[in-house]
Protein backbone atom coordinates (compact mmCIF):
# COMPACT_ATOMS: atom_id res chain seq x y z
CA UNK A 1 0.00 0.00 0.00
CA UNK A 2 1.22 3.39 -0.94
CA UNK A 3 0.11 7.02 0.58
CA UNK A 4 -0.75 9.81 -1.59
CA UNK A 5 -1.35 13.06 -0.79
CA UNK A 6 -2.32 15.52 -3.45
CA UNK A 7 -2.09 19.04 -3.89
CA UNK A 8 -2.80 19.98 -0.20
CA UNK A 9 -3.87 23.16 0.98
CA UNK A 10 -4.20 24.39 4.22
CA UNK A 11 -3.90 28.06 6.03
CA UNK A 12 -4.78 29.05 9.65
CA UNK A 13 -5.84 32.33 9.57
CA UNK A 14 -5.19 33.19 6.15
CA UNK A 15 -1.68 31.88 6.94
CA UNK A 16 -0.14 29.15 4.70
CA UNK A 17 0.66 26.49 6.22
CA UNK A 18 0.95 24.24 3.02
CA UNK A 19 0.22 25.19 -0.17
CA UNK A 20 0.10 22.67 -3.00
CA UNK A 21 1.83 19.94 -1.27
CA UNK A 22 2.10 16.35 -3.17
CA UNK A 23 4.01 13.71 -2.58
CA UNK A 24 3.70 9.70 -2.65
CA UNK A 25 4.69 7.62 0.56
CA UNK A 26 5.51 3.79 -0.61
CA UNK A 27 6.09 1.00 1.34
CA UNK A 28 9.33 1.97 3.73
CA UNK A 29 10.69 4.82 5.98
CA UNK A 30 10.32 8.45 4.71
CA UNK A 31 11.87 11.15 7.36
CA UNK A 32 10.26 14.61 7.32
CA UNK A 33 13.04 17.02 8.79
CA UNK A 34 12.13 20.70 8.51
CA UNK A 35 12.12 23.57 11.01
CA UNK A 36 9.46 24.64 13.56
CA UNK A 37 6.34 25.79 11.93
CA UNK A 38 6.98 24.32 8.86
CA UNK A 39 3.99 22.40 8.40
CA UNK A 40 5.16 19.15 9.22
CA UNK A 41 2.29 17.96 12.12
CA UNK A 42 -0.18 19.74 9.56
CA UNK A 43 0.81 17.65 7.13
CA UNK A 44 0.55 14.66 9.51
CA UNK A 45 -2.79 15.80 10.76
CA UNK A 46 -4.14 15.92 7.18
CA UNK A 47 -2.77 12.34 6.33
CA UNK A 48 -4.14 11.25 9.30
CA UNK A 49 -7.64 12.70 8.48
CA UNK A 50 -7.74 14.76 11.83
CA UNK A 51 -8.10 17.95 9.87
CA UNK A 52 -9.52 18.57 6.69
CA UNK A 53 -7.56 20.04 4.30
CA UNK A 54 -8.18 23.47 2.72
CA UNK A 55 -8.27 22.02 -0.87
CA UNK A 56 -6.78 18.65 -2.06
CA UNK A 57 -6.61 14.77 -0.71
CA UNK A 58 -5.42 11.94 0.85
CA UNK A 59 -5.64 8.60 -1.77
CA UNK A 60 -5.54 6.10 0.75
CA UNK A 61 -8.00 5.06 3.28
CA UNK A 62 -5.85 2.81 5.37
CA UNK A 63 -5.94 2.10 8.86
CA UNK A 64 -2.80 4.25 10.68
CA UNK A 65 -0.98 4.09 13.81
CA UNK A 66 0.70 6.89 15.13
CA UNK A 67 2.97 8.41 17.93
CA UNK A 68 1.89 12.13 18.19
CA UNK A 69 3.87 15.03 19.32
CA UNK A 70 2.45 14.39 23.05
CA UNK A 71 2.64 10.66 24.19
CA UNK A 72 -1.09 10.65 24.88
CA UNK A 73 -1.23 7.62 27.42
CA UNK A 74 -3.73 7.06 29.78
CA UNK A 75 -2.05 8.38 33.23
CA UNK A 76 -3.86 6.54 35.81
CA UNK A 77 -3.58 3.31 33.86
CA UNK A 78 -0.34 0.83 33.89
CA UNK A 79 1.26 0.01 30.51
CA UNK A 80 -0.49 -2.92 29.75
CA UNK A 81 -3.73 -1.49 30.52
CA UNK A 82 -2.85 1.24 27.99
CA UNK A 83 -2.47 -1.37 25.39
CA UNK A 84 -5.82 -3.03 26.17
CA UNK A 85 -7.53 0.41 25.57
CA UNK A 86 -5.95 1.61 22.40
CA UNK A 87 -5.84 -1.90 20.72
CA UNK A 88 -8.82 -4.08 22.72
CA UNK A 89 -6.15 -6.84 23.96
CA UNK A 90 -2.83 -7.12 24.50
CA UNK A 91 -1.12 -8.59 21.58
CA UNK A 92 1.06 -12.02 22.29
CA UNK A 93 4.20 -9.92 20.67
CA UNK A 94 3.60 -7.19 23.06
CA UNK A 95 5.77 -8.13 25.96
CA UNK A 96 8.73 -9.15 23.92
CA UNK A 97 8.43 -5.76 22.10
CA UNK A 98 8.31 -4.24 25.38
CA UNK A 99 10.97 -5.68 26.51
CA UNK A 100 12.93 -4.88 23.19
CA UNK A 101 12.49 -1.32 23.95
CA UNK A 102 13.78 -1.38 27.43
CA UNK A 103 10.26 -1.60 29.11
CA UNK A 104 9.10 -3.85 31.91
CA UNK A 105 6.10 -5.71 30.50
CA UNK A 106 4.85 -6.73 33.74
CA UNK A 107 4.79 -3.08 35.58
CA UNK A 108 1.59 -2.74 37.11
CA UNK A 109 2.57 0.64 38.08
CA UNK A 110 0.14 3.60 36.18
CA UNK A 111 2.41 4.98 33.93
CA UNK A 112 2.13 8.38 35.24
CA UNK A 113 5.30 6.86 37.97
CA UNK A 114 7.46 6.64 34.49
CA UNK A 115 9.81 8.53 32.92
CA UNK A 116 9.44 10.78 30.43
CA UNK A 117 11.47 7.97 28.36
CA UNK A 118 9.52 5.34 28.89
CA UNK A 119 6.21 6.77 28.39
CA UNK A 120 7.69 7.73 25.17
CA UNK A 121 8.91 4.15 24.50
CA UNK A 122 5.52 3.33 25.72
CA UNK A 123 3.71 5.34 23.04
CA UNK A 124 5.87 4.00 20.32
CA UNK A 125 5.68 0.54 21.44
CA UNK A 126 1.46 1.23 20.98
CA UNK A 127 1.77 2.62 17.80
CA UNK A 128 3.92 -0.97 16.67
CA UNK A 129 1.95 -2.98 18.14
CA UNK A 130 -1.63 -1.58 16.56
CA UNK A 131 -2.80 -3.47 13.22
CA UNK A 132 -2.11 -0.80 10.45
CA UNK A 133 -1.41 -0.21 7.17
CA UNK A 134 0.87 2.92 7.90
CA UNK A 135 2.77 4.28 10.83
CA UNK A 136 3.21 8.52 11.33
CA UNK A 137 5.67 9.20 14.10
CA UNK A 138 5.67 12.32 15.07
CA UNK A 139 9.27 12.84 16.92
CA UNK A 140 9.23 9.66 18.74
CA UNK A 141 12.85 10.07 19.79
CA UNK A 142 11.80 12.88 21.76
CA UNK A 143 13.34 12.64 25.30
CA UNK A 144 15.63 8.92 24.43
CA UNK A 145 18.86 8.69 25.40
CA UNK A 146 21.35 7.23 22.68
CA UNK A 147 20.65 3.68 23.67
CA UNK A 148 16.80 3.80 23.73
CA UNK A 149 16.48 5.82 20.89
CA UNK A 150 18.61 2.93 18.79
CA UNK A 151 16.24 0.60 20.39
CA UNK A 152 13.42 2.14 18.73
CA UNK A 153 14.84 3.01 15.83
CA UNK A 154 15.33 -0.87 15.04
CA UNK A 155 11.95 -1.68 15.68
CA UNK A 156 10.97 1.15 13.18
CA UNK A 157 13.09 -0.15 10.58
CA UNK A 158 11.33 -3.46 10.63
CA UNK A 159 7.82 -1.98 10.63
CA UNK A 160 9.44 -0.17 7.61
CA UNK A 161 10.22 -3.12 5.87
CA UNK A 162 5.79 -3.89 5.53
CA UNK A 163 4.49 -0.61 5.35
CA UNK A 164 5.07 3.27 4.88
CA UNK A 165 6.22 4.75 8.12
CA UNK A 166 6.44 8.75 7.69
CA UNK A 167 9.36 9.98 10.46
CA UNK A 168 9.07 13.59 11.10
CA UNK A 169 12.00 14.17 12.82
CA UNK A 170 14.43 17.32 13.82
CA UNK A 171 17.21 15.18 14.54
CA UNK A 172 18.65 12.87 11.32
CA UNK A 173 21.13 11.17 13.20
CA UNK A 174 21.30 7.35 12.38
CA UNK A 175 18.80 8.00 9.70
CA UNK A 176 21.09 8.60 6.75
CA UNK A 177 20.69 6.12 4.45
CA UNK A 178 16.42 6.90 4.31
CA UNK A 179 14.57 8.56 2.25
CA UNK A 180 14.28 12.50 3.31
CA UNK A 181 11.34 14.84 2.25
CA UNK A 182 13.05 18.74 3.56
CA UNK A 183 9.76 20.50 4.15
CA UNK A 184 10.82 24.51 4.38
CA UNK A 185 9.55 27.33 2.78
CA UNK A 186 10.42 26.73 -0.93
CA UNK A 187 7.46 23.97 -0.59
CA UNK A 188 4.91 26.88 0.03
CA UNK A 189 4.68 27.37 -3.42
CA UNK A 190 3.73 23.94 -4.50
CA UNK A 191 5.65 21.20 -5.23
CA UNK A 192 5.29 17.31 -6.29
CA UNK A 193 7.32 14.69 -4.66
CA UNK A 194 7.90 11.24 -5.39
CA UNK A 195 9.67 9.46 -2.48
CA UNK B 1 -47.57 31.85 81.00
CA UNK B 2 -49.09 28.60 80.09
CA UNK B 3 -46.18 28.21 77.67
CA UNK B 4 -43.24 29.15 80.96
CA UNK B 5 -45.25 26.62 82.90
CA UNK B 6 -45.15 24.00 79.94
CA UNK B 7 -41.38 24.52 79.53
CA UNK B 8 -40.02 24.78 83.31
CA UNK B 9 -36.48 24.61 82.31
CA UNK B 10 -36.31 26.32 79.49
CA UNK B 11 -36.48 25.22 75.83
CA UNK B 12 -38.94 26.18 73.88
CA UNK B 13 -36.90 28.32 71.73
CA UNK B 14 -33.59 26.06 71.63
CA UNK B 15 -33.82 22.67 73.04
CA UNK B 16 -30.43 21.25 74.92
CA UNK B 17 -28.52 19.08 73.33
CA UNK B 18 -29.26 16.50 76.19
CA UNK B 19 -32.51 16.63 75.34
CA UNK B 20 -32.13 16.35 71.94
CA UNK B 21 -30.34 13.28 72.47
CA UNK B 22 -32.94 12.01 75.10
CA UNK B 23 -35.51 12.45 72.79
CA UNK B 24 -33.43 10.70 69.81
CA UNK B 25 -33.42 7.92 71.78
CA UNK B 26 -36.63 7.77 72.55
CA UNK B 27 -37.92 7.89 68.61
CA UNK B 28 -34.94 5.09 67.54
CA UNK B 29 -36.68 2.36 68.71
CA UNK B 30 -40.39 2.79 67.71
CA UNK B 31 -41.67 1.63 64.25
CA UNK B 32 -43.19 5.15 63.22
CA UNK B 33 -39.70 6.49 62.98
CA UNK B 34 -38.38 4.19 60.51
CA UNK B 35 -41.32 4.20 58.81
CA UNK B 36 -40.70 7.92 58.25
CA UNK B 37 -37.04 7.85 57.88
CA UNK B 38 -37.87 4.82 54.94
CA UNK B 39 -40.55 6.48 53.23
CA UNK B 40 -38.76 9.94 53.40
CA UNK B 41 -35.18 8.10 51.97
CA UNK B 42 -37.03 6.40 49.34
CA UNK B 43 -38.93 9.60 48.21
CA UNK B 44 -36.05 12.03 48.51
CA UNK B 45 -32.94 9.82 47.42
CA UNK B 46 -35.25 8.39 44.67
CA UNK B 47 -35.64 11.73 43.34
CA UNK B 48 -32.01 12.58 43.48
CA UNK B 49 -31.64 9.32 41.09
CA UNK B 50 -34.05 10.06 39.09
CA UNK B 51 -32.92 13.55 38.34
CA UNK B 52 -29.20 11.79 37.99
CA UNK B 53 -30.69 9.31 35.20
CA UNK B 54 -32.05 12.36 33.57
CA UNK B 55 -29.18 14.55 33.73
CA UNK B 56 -26.20 12.07 32.80
CA UNK B 57 -27.98 11.74 28.94
CA UNK B 58 -28.83 15.10 29.01
CA UNK B 59 -24.99 16.30 29.62
CA UNK B 60 -24.11 13.98 27.21
CA UNK B 61 -25.97 15.08 24.37
CA UNK B 62 -25.69 18.40 25.53
CA UNK B 63 -21.83 18.32 24.79
CA UNK B 64 -22.00 16.87 21.53
CA UNK B 65 -25.03 19.76 20.23
CA UNK B 66 -25.06 23.13 20.55
CA UNK B 67 -28.85 22.92 20.19
CA UNK B 68 -29.69 20.73 23.00
CA UNK B 69 -27.23 22.96 25.22
CA UNK B 70 -29.08 25.81 24.10
CA UNK B 71 -32.44 24.66 24.83
CA UNK B 72 -31.54 23.36 28.37
CA UNK B 73 -29.94 26.16 29.27
CA UNK B 74 -33.04 28.32 30.30
CA UNK B 75 -34.20 25.28 32.22
CA UNK B 76 -31.47 25.17 34.39
CA UNK B 77 -30.81 28.56 35.06
CA UNK B 78 -34.43 29.01 36.19
CA UNK B 79 -34.17 25.89 38.44
CA UNK B 80 -30.94 27.16 39.91
CA UNK B 81 -32.26 30.68 40.94
CA UNK B 82 -35.76 30.33 41.43
CA UNK B 83 -36.96 30.16 45.13
CA UNK B 84 -37.61 26.12 46.34
CA UNK B 85 -41.06 27.54 47.72
CA UNK B 86 -42.07 28.28 44.43
CA UNK B 87 -41.67 25.61 42.67
CA UNK B 88 -43.12 23.64 45.78
CA UNK B 89 -46.51 25.32 45.86
CA UNK B 90 -46.78 25.07 42.14
CA UNK B 91 -46.12 21.26 41.70
CA UNK B 92 -48.59 20.86 45.01
CA UNK B 93 -51.20 22.19 41.92
CA UNK B 94 -50.08 19.26 39.52
CA UNK B 95 -49.12 16.17 42.10
CA UNK B 96 -50.43 14.59 45.21
CA UNK B 97 -48.52 15.38 48.59
CA UNK B 98 -46.78 11.59 48.04
CA UNK B 99 -44.73 12.52 45.34
CA UNK B 100 -43.73 16.71 45.93
CA UNK B 101 -41.00 15.56 47.65
CA UNK B 102 -39.61 12.94 44.99
CA UNK B 103 -40.50 15.62 42.11
CA UNK B 104 -38.78 18.42 43.98
CA UNK B 105 -35.55 16.79 45.12
CA UNK B 106 -35.17 15.46 41.51
CA UNK B 107 -35.46 18.84 40.49
CA UNK B 108 -33.08 20.58 42.38
CA UNK B 109 -30.74 18.01 42.02
CA UNK B 110 -30.96 18.58 38.33
CA UNK B 111 -29.16 21.29 37.69
CA UNK B 112 -25.84 20.66 39.64
CA UNK B 113 -25.90 17.41 38.42
CA UNK B 114 -26.51 18.63 34.55
CA UNK B 115 -24.39 21.91 34.70
CA UNK B 116 -21.16 19.84 36.47
CA UNK B 117 -21.25 16.80 34.35
CA UNK B 118 -21.70 19.26 31.14
CA UNK B 119 -18.66 21.01 32.42
CA UNK B 120 -16.37 17.71 32.67
CA UNK B 121 -17.62 16.30 29.51
CA UNK B 122 -16.96 19.64 27.86
CA UNK B 123 -13.55 19.75 29.03
CA UNK B 124 -12.62 16.51 27.99
CA UNK B 125 -8.93 15.86 26.38
CA UNK B 126 -9.19 16.47 22.43
CA UNK B 127 -5.96 14.79 22.12
CA UNK B 128 -7.15 11.56 23.43
CA UNK B 129 -10.52 11.65 21.55
CA UNK B 130 -7.98 12.37 18.20
CA UNK B 131 -6.22 9.29 19.75
CA UNK B 132 -9.16 7.22 19.73
CA UNK B 133 -10.37 8.38 16.24
CA UNK B 134 -6.60 7.16 14.45
CA UNK B 135 -7.00 3.76 16.66
CA UNK B 136 -10.16 3.07 16.04
CA UNK B 137 -11.17 2.88 19.72
CA UNK B 138 -14.74 1.60 19.70
CA UNK B 139 -17.39 4.02 22.10
CA UNK B 140 -17.66 1.98 24.76
CA UNK B 141 -13.96 1.91 25.48
CA UNK B 142 -13.88 5.45 24.63
CA UNK B 143 -16.50 5.91 27.32
CA UNK B 144 -14.52 3.94 29.84
CA UNK B 145 -10.97 5.41 29.45
CA UNK B 146 -11.49 8.76 28.03
CA UNK B 147 -15.06 10.41 28.80
CA UNK B 148 -15.55 8.89 32.52
CA UNK B 149 -12.27 9.67 34.23
CA UNK B 150 -12.64 13.15 32.75
CA UNK B 151 -16.60 13.12 33.97
CA UNK B 152 -16.23 11.62 37.19
CA UNK B 153 -14.49 14.58 39.02
CA UNK B 154 -17.09 16.96 38.34
CA UNK B 155 -19.89 13.96 39.11
CA UNK B 156 -18.40 13.48 42.75
CA UNK B 157 -18.48 17.28 43.26
CA UNK B 158 -22.08 17.65 41.95
CA UNK B 159 -23.01 14.36 43.62
CA UNK B 160 -21.67 16.34 47.28
CA UNK B 161 -23.55 19.80 46.71
CA UNK B 162 -27.19 17.86 45.26
CA UNK B 163 -27.22 15.41 48.33
CA UNK B 164 -27.27 18.14 50.42
CA UNK B 165 -29.59 20.06 48.05
CA UNK B 166 -32.16 17.20 47.62
CA UNK B 167 -32.35 16.72 51.53
CA UNK B 168 -32.77 20.71 52.04
CA UNK B 169 -35.93 20.92 49.33
CA UNK B 170 -37.67 17.35 49.90
CA UNK B 171 -37.59 18.11 53.86
CA UNK B 172 -39.17 21.09 52.90
CA UNK B 173 -41.74 19.67 50.54
CA UNK B 174 -42.74 17.06 52.61
CA UNK B 175 -43.37 19.84 55.61
CA UNK B 176 -45.36 21.34 53.07
CA UNK B 177 -47.21 18.70 51.64
CA UNK B 178 -47.48 16.63 54.59
CA UNK B 179 -47.34 13.27 53.18
CA UNK B 180 -48.47 10.43 55.74
CA UNK B 181 -45.38 9.11 57.63
CA UNK B 182 -42.27 11.16 56.84
CA UNK B 183 -40.19 13.34 58.51
CA UNK B 184 -41.54 16.51 57.02
CA UNK B 185 -44.70 15.50 58.70
CA UNK B 186 -43.06 14.51 61.99
CA UNK B 187 -41.12 18.27 61.63
CA UNK B 188 -44.66 19.91 61.05
CA UNK B 189 -46.02 18.52 64.09
CA UNK B 190 -43.51 19.25 66.29
CA UNK B 191 -43.38 22.71 65.21
CA UNK B 192 -47.13 22.68 65.38
CA UNK B 193 -47.28 21.35 68.99
CA UNK B 194 -44.07 23.13 69.80
CA UNK B 195 -41.72 20.03 70.80
CA UNK B 196 -39.01 21.58 70.04
CA UNK B 197 -36.68 18.82 71.07
CA UNK B 198 -38.86 16.54 68.64
CA UNK B 199 -37.86 19.27 66.06
CA UNK B 200 -34.18 19.28 67.07
CA UNK B 201 -34.24 15.48 66.76
CA UNK B 202 -35.66 15.17 63.15
CA UNK B 203 -33.33 17.79 61.83
CA UNK B 204 -30.33 15.92 63.42
CA UNK B 205 -31.97 12.89 61.33
CA UNK B 206 -32.07 14.42 58.48
CA UNK B 207 -28.27 16.05 58.43
CA UNK B 208 -27.07 11.93 59.28
CA UNK B 209 -29.18 10.86 56.28
CA UNK B 210 -27.99 13.52 54.15
CA UNK B 211 -24.21 12.75 55.39
CA UNK B 212 -24.38 8.73 54.79
CA UNK B 213 -26.32 9.01 51.70
CA UNK B 214 -23.26 11.71 50.44
CA UNK B 215 -20.87 9.18 51.97
CA UNK B 216 -22.21 5.73 50.34
CA UNK B 217 -22.73 7.79 47.12
CA UNK B 218 -19.41 9.17 46.62
CA UNK B 219 -17.72 5.96 47.71
CA UNK B 220 -19.63 4.23 44.88
CA UNK B 221 -17.83 7.19 42.54
CA UNK B 222 -14.55 6.76 44.37
CA UNK B 223 -14.74 2.55 43.53
CA UNK B 224 -15.77 3.82 39.94
CA UNK B 225 -12.78 6.23 39.58
CA UNK B 226 -10.21 3.35 40.68
CA UNK B 227 -11.44 1.77 37.65
CA UNK B 228 -11.17 4.00 34.82
CA UNK B 229 -8.60 5.06 33.35
CA UNK B 230 -7.26 8.75 32.55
Amino acid sequence: MEIRAENLRKSYGGKAVLAGFSAVFPPGITCIAAPSGTGKTTLLRLLLRLEAPDSGCVAADCRWAAVFQEDRLLENLSAAANLRFALGAVPPEAAALLESLGLPPEDAQPVRTWSGGMRRRLALARALLAPSDALALDEPFTGLDAESRARCLERIREAGKKKPVLLVTHDLTGLEDLPVLRLDSAWKGGANETI
Amino acid sequence: MALAAAYPHGGLLLASPVRVLVRLMELLPSAAFWQAVGNSSLRIFGGFLLSCVLAIPLAALAAGSRWVRELLAPLAAVVKAAPVASFIILALVWLDAGSLSLFISALMVFPPVYLNLLEGLRRTDPKLLELARVYRIPFRRQLWGIYLPQALPYVRSAASLALGLCWKAGAAAEVIGLPAGTIGERLYTAKVYLQTPDLFAWTVVILVLSALFEKVFLAVVDALAGKVGG
